[in-house]
């Protein structure tokens, strides 16, 4: 029998049993699809973590004030509040080596008010830096000017979501608004980035750091965002503002540094490894999907013994019929994994629609490495029934025993 | 062509052991046309089966066109089968799935022919048996007959040497029995040797040459031609 025909014969046969075949189809359907969708949420899960980090700006380093290491030391004695993280500290910071920028951040809520209408709004006091740092880009106007940091300027940047609230259907830049009781000119409004582990970038007004310290009245920095030149610089640089820190904090270790590279790989090697182990549990459904392949074949054995009877006397050795048995097995187990594959890539189509926000997507090996184990178990368990199917007795089987 | 030669086949049945063939022995030659009667269970269907290669002998010897076919493997009987064995069955034995000409290139199938041969001869052998018009009906569309012939037309698609017939007419009324036995009788007249088992005495009389089967062994060989009773030398 040529190749040809074998399959030909074998899918009449799948065909012709439709319930029987739609039956083991969707159980491979389902494995494969489980398999793949699964992959595809943990590799959006990765996909979103690396995204949180990269809107963050690369080669970073985020500086916290305080420290929340247990280091094993003594405990602080009384008296011994960590210091806050001044603008003097991050600016004594732009004269390490290695260091490309600094930008200093200042958080705070006020209400801003343009002409009548007016709401509270997120303040972020920086420097001219944070653009490049926080890879922001503008929509229109222009970023603080670059200058020095200590000298306050009532200048305002926008968000795109708050330009669009405070001045609908009028250009922005140019007019003034006021942020609790001062002043300021809006020079810029910022593009629609979305959003970077909690701080929106649409909804928020950005003044100079020194205006903003003066608004809320607070000396220290929320955080401190510095700029490594070389990515394989950062764990040198790190070094470096550590110690000049402590330097000029007293020989007090209280400044949090972490750098953005090192936890994102680690992020990055857990959520990997989370979705290998997701798949190996979804590949389990896919031994089910097998097991009831065997089942499946074995009826159908049973049931077709009069044909393979038949066969036999027609002249096919155990060979053959173990051959399109086999072939049977296979054929349902690649319809299925492709039935699966469409099921999932309808699935993740539809996650991508309802959650346009999270990045669902299968890995390329998934598709791959889903279908090559639905068609290696199915046509595994095929063959215990296709042999149980060759050595049938001839004269036992047209008899219908 | 066809030689036995103290053939037994033994079945155990819970304790017992049952002799379905009990040393036949039984030339027949080419083109002959045999009927083969007896009781139920008197070992005419063993026979046949032992015949057809599709049951093998516990002892004796099977030589078939001078080959000893009790010493060829699995697959060499399975080729011995498809290339000299035709088999018609009481129950028609066809694939429900497939059409009439499906039905009768499976052998040619299972045997690899191309696709335009197997046309080409699939076509001549249904026209043969006046099945064309039915070439592209499944076997639930056909009559009892018909589906009989197009049996016929499977096991003789290969141009055996041999067609063997378990109770071709069981399953069929009169006039579709009538029609198959004429169709069988052609075949045999065109030189296939034609072996039928039955137990209607009025298909068995019709065969120029008829065995007479009891507890597993030949008890009576008749030609009717001679119009004589020639019991053969090695029954009991």
């Amino acid at each position: 029998m040529s190749p040809e025909d074998g399959l030909r014969f074998a899918s009449r046969a799948l065909t012709g049993h439709r319930t029987r075949s739609l039956l083991m189809l969707l159980a491979m359907a389902i494995g494969v699809a489980s398999v793949v969708l699964l992959t595809a949420l943990g590799e959006g899960a990765r996909r979103y973590v690396n995204q949180q980090f990269s809107a963050l700006g690369s080669n970073l380093l985020i500086l916290l004030p305080g420290r929340n290491e247990t280091t094993g030391g003594a405990p602080p004695m009384l008296g011994s509040v960590p210091r806050e993280l001044s603008l003097d500290d991050a600016l004594a910071l732009l004269r390490l080596p290695g260091v490309k920028a600094v930008a200093p951040i200042t958080l705070g809520s006020a209400p801003v008010s343009a002409g009548r209408l007016s709401r509270d709004v997120l303040i972020s006091g920086s420097t001219a830096s944070m653009l490049p740092v926080r890879q922001l880009s503008m929509r229109s106007g222009r970023f603080l000017p670059a200058g020095d940091p200590r000298r306050a300027s009532a200048l305002a940047v926008l968000g795109a979501k708050t330009a669009a609230e405070l001045f609908p259907n009028r250009n922005p830049i140019g007019q003034t608004l006021r942020i609790d009781e001062w002043r300021f000119r809006v020079i810029g409004v910022l593009d629609d980035v979305g959003e970077a582990f909690g701080m929106n970038t649409s909804d928020v007004v950005i003044v100079p750091v020194v205006a903003a310290q003066a608004l809320f009245d607070v000396e220290g920095l929320f955080r401190v965002l510095v700029e490594v030149r070389q990515r394989e610089a950062i764990p040198r640089v790190r070094q470096r503002v550590i110690e000049l820190l402590k330097l000029r904090h007293d020989g007090e270790d209280d400044v949090t540094v972490i750098a953005q590279d090192s936890m994102l790989a680690t992020f990055d090697d857990v959520l990997r490894a989370l979705t290998l182990g997701i798949a190996g549990i979804a590949a389990i459904s896919l031994a089910v999907a097998g097991i009831l392949t065997m089942n499946v074949m074995l009826v159908a054995v049973s049931q077709r013994t009069g044909e393979i009877g038949l066969l036999k006397a027609l002249g096919a050795p155990q060979r053959q019929i173990l051959a399109l048995f086999v072939t049977e097995a296979a054929l349902l187990s690649l319809a299925g994994a492709l039935a699966g594959l469409a099921l999932a890539q309808g699935l993740i189509a539809l996650a991508a629609q309802i959650w346009p926000d999270f990045p669902i997507g299968a890995p390329g090996w998934a598709p791959i490495a889903a279908c090559g184990t639905a068609m290696f178990v199915g046509t595994l368990f095929g063959l215990l029934p296709a042999r149980r199917a060759a050595r049938l007795d001839p004269v036992a089987a047209l008899a219908g025993r | 062509m066809i030689e036995l030669d103290g053939i037994c086949r033994e079945f155990q049945v819970g304790d017992s052991l049952v002799h379905a063939l009990a040393d036949v022995s039984l030339r027949i030659g080419p083109g002959e046309y045999l009927s083969v009667m007896g009781p139920s269970g008197s070992g005419k269907s063993t026979l046949l089966n032992v015949l057809g290669l599709l049951d093998q002998p516990d002892r004796g010897r099977y030589l078939l066109g001078g080959r000893d076919t009790t010493q060829l493997s699995e697959a060499e009987q399975a080729r011995a089968r498809r290339e000299q064995i035709g088999f018609v069955f009481q129950t028609f034995h066809l694939v429900p799935r497939l059409t009439a000409a499906e039905n009768v290139g499976l052998p040619m199938l299972l045997a690899g022919f191309e696709p335009a041969e197997r046309e080409r001869r699939v076509a001549a052998s249904l026209d043969r048996l006046g099945l064309t018009d039915r070439a592209d009906h499944r076997p639930d569309q056909l009559s009892g007959g018909q589906r009989q012939r197009v049996a016929i037309a499977r096991a003789t698609v290969m141009q055996p040497a041999v067609l063997l017939a378990d109770e071709p007419t069981g399953n069929l009324d009169r006039a579709s029995g009538h029609e198959v036995v004429d169709t069988l009788e052609a075949l045999n007249a065109a030189g296939i040797t034609l072996i039928v088992v039955t137990h209607d005495p009025a298909l068995g009389d019709r065969a120029a040459r008829q065995l007479k089967m009891e507890d597993g062994a030949l008890v009576g060989d008749y030609r009717r031609d001679a119009g004589a009773r020639e019991a053969a030398g090695e029954t009991r």
